[in-house]
């Protein structure tokens, strides 16, 4: 075994054993457990088993096998990227939603009274 | 803002009752204790959420308490409260549903230095362009609404310079805005929300928010 597979085999266990951790403690919603949980998968495979990259790389026609992991994991970030935009947007607007019917319900309820 | 709030107060129109609003955009200085010793109807915010969502939510209350109509001003002391009666004149003989004080129709009082007026003349020709809408002072935020407006607004209210997109949204929902001639002053105190190193990035942004909102308008009919 190279040195670089035993780091790269290292790394993906630090790697799976974080996202472990954040399941465990409930620090991720489910949708991104099963993304994040396959991704350490797919990193467990390929550091595994070396020659699965080559042959992928093959089967797709790559001539050189790396750049198969640049254009992946660019287009998944990318993907991934504007989904978390599109749930930001939206988590903006609704935290803004809150605030106003919040400041609205304390002018009700204590009718004039700064902090709650 | 005291000042404010004294002028306000001995203000009177002809037919309408005045109730002014204060909200603490969750001000880290003294603003909503300084509210409280005034004894005067306000908001506080639990979080700062902008101007566009606090300007919004005074429509929130007005539309809540069922007030007829909604005055919103700046509390630096560039729109003097003794034009009010201007901008309540249209909505009175209900000529219009939205009534825009402009510094620029008669061109008297405080105009501004010659780039910002550039900017307003700018937004004034996109919004033209969008929605044919010809408001001169296109960033003048003392302005006034009817019931139907207030309605419209609660709906939806720009987040950040909200003043431009607020003319392309309100002309898309067909109300009718017109622009009175106010003299205003210039800023007592305070600073503007829009400063030196932002401009062209507020520029921008103002221009694709309304672009955005106008596409979004269209296609949803």
């Amino acid at each position: 075994m190279d040195k670089i597979q035993i780091i790269a085999i290292i790394a993906v266990a630090f790697f799976i054993g974080l996202i472990a951790r954040f399941i465990v403690k409930g620090k991720l919603r489910t949708e991104y457990s099963i993304i994040w949980g396959l991704m350490g998968i797919i990193f467990l495979v390929f550091s595994l088993w070396r020659r699965s990259l080559d042959l992928l790389a093959e089967f797709f026609g790559v001539y050189y096998a790396p750049s198969l992991i640049f254009i992946f994991f660019f287009f998944m970030i990318f993907i991934f990227l504007i989904h978390l935009s599109v749930v930001n947007s939206k988590q903006h607007e609704q935290i803004k939603k809150l605030a106003q019917e919040i400041a609205l319900l304390k002018e009700r309820s204590s009718n004039g009274s700064c902090k709650v | 803002m005291a000042s404010l709030y004294n002028q306000l107060q001995m203000l009177k129109v002809e037919g309408c009752s005045i109730s002014p609003l204060f909200i603490n955009d969750n001000s880290t200085d003294a603003t909503c204790e300084k509210l409280m010793e005034m004894n005067v109807q306000f908001l506080d915010n639990p979080i700062n959420i902008g101007i566009g969502g606090t300007v919004q939510l005074g429509f929130m209350y007005a539309f809540e308490k069922g007030f007829d109509f909604a005055v919103q001003m700046d509390g630096d002391g560039q729109h003097p409260p003794k034009e009010l009666h201007k901008l309540l004149q249209p909505l009175l003989n209900s000529e219009a549903d939205v009534v825009i004080g402009s510094r620029f129709i008669d061109k008297v009082g405080f105009q501004s230095s010659t780039l910002r007026r550039l900017g307003i003349n700018f937004f004034s020709h996109l919004n033209k362009f969008l929605v044919g809408a010809s408001i001169k002072d296109s960033t003048s935020g003392y302005r006034a609404y009817n019931k139907k407006a207030i309605f419209e607004l609660v709906e939806y209210y720009p987040d950040e310079y909200p003043e431009p997109e607020a003319i392309v949204y309100l002309t898309n929902k067909g109300m009718q805005i017109k622009e009175v001639s106010v003299v205003m002053n210039e800023r007592v105190m305070g600073v503007s929300s829009i400063r030196q190193f932002s401009t062209i990035y507020y520029m921008i942004k103002v221009s694709l928010n309304s672009i955005f909102l106008h596409l979004k308008m269209r296609s949803n009919g």
